[in-house]
């Protein structure tokens, strides 16, 4: 077990499928460290890593491994929130005034709706397939060599709208394929693409009743071209935080500064 | 930590052994034995006609491979699993089977059920789909006379109205017992898991000798009123109530009934076929025998039904008797009709019963346990804060 110290400082821990963040707190509510390393095939490791030199006298896990997390004992006194708790925790803190809030990560995406200090007023998540999240982004941008950092701005170059009506990461991918072999050009078929996730993710916001303001975090909020494709179909600003995937950690170290302070 | 359970609780899990053993000494004693998919198909003739009905439903994984070698991969899992079953023989209760009672409810089962006959002898009762209509009771009611002589020229044995009238007797007995025990089950203290108590109504689908069940089930009943008055509960005080609804679940497809108690909420009450849908209705124990079949059987409130006002008004008065806090609509992936009733039990939910809903469409596969684990942990933090 790593070292408990008694200044009162709060972590929360965020283990996702492709990588793990940290925020730390100070007794006040100032986030005093922030953190992020890959999840890897040796998530606890990591989780150790990360934890490294920090005095966190309680912890909050969430995310994936947060149950994996919490019976290896790894930090104590630990417990446990569900992504969605800790995602509505974390963007009421950064905006009070958000009423909805879209996550799409590595393997899901949710959509959750705020009611007053971050209380989860309904959700939705998508099912066991990768429909609509970052993998089936990730799967793309591999089949059509570009770096997934670069897939938005690379589907932002396009001069025409084609469509992809797969939403199955398999068949979507034969439908690029087939796109290509008939001389579509790669750029459009990642707005295409884009396009598919973006519809996926339409239908999921009007379920749970979409109000204004949204913000959108989780990993993919990094990319562009959805920011910008979300916005046209909304016809209005969305808000997105300047580190996404942080949202998480953050909500999770909130939890935990809630049960410290008895609050 | 380990749950309290009742002292009597280890005969139902040992009871589908128990009931093998005793198929085959009835099988010995020239008794034939009829394997039933359905909670519509009329239990009372099948025992009047001196056969003993056993339930086939396949509730594993493991199977479906195989039947997946005949019937198309997006069916229900339930029907691959029974078939995936039938055809590898791998089921020593369809084994035993005589004969098969199939009945018209879904188009998957429906169509199954031609391919099943290949390898069984097979009766299909045909189901009218309106449940208020005077022309389908008489429909019904002429179907189950048509099972009648089915079961007569199967069994050798003539089925007479006094035969009937007891069977439906002892069968109340049972259903009495069963309501009784899902009700002490879960009031406050709760005295036995929603898991513990599916293994109890599941045995129900697994019986030789009906007197015999109904003793143990009174054995369980003064078993679980101890229980209750020294205070003993399966769970927290606050764990939040749930009733599961939807598709049949039962032990080998019982992963959310696992991962919503495994989140520390308690399943109060399980709506589906395996539960109070199979015994809240009794069947009228004066008049004629036929007609009373026919009228309880029918009033079966399933998906299949339409309309299906009798799911919504059951639903809805569970939930009051049970003080249920959250309602979960567990459907299994291409089951049509419950899944697109789960839009209407979602309004009903939430609109009118103002209790939290969670529509989780699965299979009988593990591949999404965890998407489901956050899925139903994130719904009870939600209950918890209603
Ligand atoms: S859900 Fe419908 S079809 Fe399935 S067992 Fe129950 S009554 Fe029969
Ligand atoms: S679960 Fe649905 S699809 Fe499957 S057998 Fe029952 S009614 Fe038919």
């Amino acid at each position: 077990m790593l070292h408990i110290d008694h200044t009162g400082v709060v972590a929360g821990i965020d283990i996702g499928s492709r990588s793990i963040e940290l925020v730390v707190l100070s007794p006040t509510g100032e986030i005093t460290r922030q953190a992020r390393l890959p999840t890897t095939f040796a998530p606890l490791r990591q989780c150790r890593e990360i934890l490294m030199g920090v005095g966190a006298r309680r912890i909050t896990a969430t995310g994936y491994g947060r149950k994996l997390f919490v019976e290896n004992d790894i930090l104590n006194p630990c417990d446990a929130i569900t992504e969605i708790q800790a995602y509505a925790l974390g963007a009421a803190r950064l905006y009070p005034e958000a009423r909805t809030i879209l996550d799409i990560g590595g393997q899901d995406t949710k959509v959750v709706s705020l009611g007053p200090e971050g209380r989860v007023l309904k959700f939705e998540m998508n099912d066991r397939c990768a429909a609509g999240t970052g993998k089936f982004l990730e799967i793309m941008a591999t089949s059509l060599q570009v770096p997934i950092e670069e897939f938005g701005d690379f589907a932002l170059a396009a001069d025409k709208q084609v469509q992809i009506s797969s939403m199955c990461a398999v068949f979507a991918e034969s439908e690029a394929t087939s796109l290509m072999g008939r001389g579509e050009q790669p750029q459009n078929i990642a707005l295409g693409l884009h396009l598919a996730i973006v519809e996926r993710t339409m239908a999921m916001l009007n379920r749970v009743g979409l109000e204004h303001p949204l913000c959108f975090a989780g990993g993919v909020a990094h990319n562009r071209c959805v920011i910008r494709l979300l916005e046209e179909r909304l016809k209005t600003r969305i808000i997105v935080p300047t580190e996404p995937d942080m949202v998480g950690a953050l909500g999770a170290a909130r939890y935990c500064l809630r049960k410290e302070t008895g609050q | 930590m380990t749950t309290p359970k009742p002292p009597c609780f280890p005969r139902f899990e040992n009871w589908a052994e128990k009931s093998l053993l005793d198929l085959d000494t009835a099988r010995r004693q020239g008794t034939k034995i009829a394997g039933v998919f359905c909670t519509y198909a009329p239990l009372e003739l099948v025992r009047a006609a001196g056969a003993v009905p056993v339930s086939l439903c396949g509730k594993k994984q493991e199977p479906i491979s195989a039947a997946e070698k005949h019937l198309p991969a997006n069916l229900c899992p339930l029907i691959k699993s029974s078939y995936g079953y039938a055809v590898t023989d791998a089921c020593p209760f369809f084994a035993a089977s005589d004969f098969i009672l199939g009945e018209t409810t879904c188009d998957g089962k429906k169509k199954m059920f031609e391919l099943l006959q290949e390898i069984k002898p097979l009766h299909l009762l045909h189901l009218p789909y309106l449940q208020d209509d005077a022309t389908a009771l008489a429909f019904w009611v002429d179907q189950i006379q048509r099972m009648q002589t089915f079961l007569e020229q199967t069994t050798g044995q003539r089925i007479t109205r006094d035969r009937i009238q007891r069977e439906i007797h002892d069968a109340n007995r049972v259903r009495r017992l069963l309501k009784k025990i899902a009700y002490l089950a879960s009031d406050h203290p709760v005295p036995l898991s929603g898991l513990d108590a599916m293994r109890v109504f599941e045995s129900s689908s697994f019986v030789v000798n009906l007197p015999e069940f109904a003793g143990l089930l009174e054995t369980l009943v003064q078993e679980l009123t101890e229980m209750k008055a020294r205070g003993v509960s399966v769970c927290t005080d606050d764990a939040p109530r749930i009733l599961l609804t939807g598709c049949p679940v039962g032990k080998g497809s019982d992963k959310v009934l696992k991962l919503i108690e495994d989140s520390g909420a308690v399943v109060v009450c399980l709506e589906n076929c395996t539960g109070f849908k199979n015994f809240d209705l009794l069947v009228e124990e004066t008049g004629d025998p036929f007609e009373a079949l026919a009228r309880r059987y029918l009033r079966t409130p399933c998906s299949c039904m339409t309309p299906n006002q009798g799911r919504f008004d059951l639903i809805s008065r569970l939930t009051q008797d049970f003080k249920v806090q959250g309602i979960v609509d567990q459907t299994w992936q291409c089951c049509h009709t419950y899944n697109v009733e789960a839009h209407g039990i979602k309004k009903l939910a939430e609109q009118t019963l103002k209790v939290p809903f969670l529509h989780i469409e699965t299979d009988y596969s593990e591949s999404d346990t965890e998407q489901l684990r956050t899925r139903i942990e994130a719904f009870l933090e939600v209950v918890e804060m209603n």
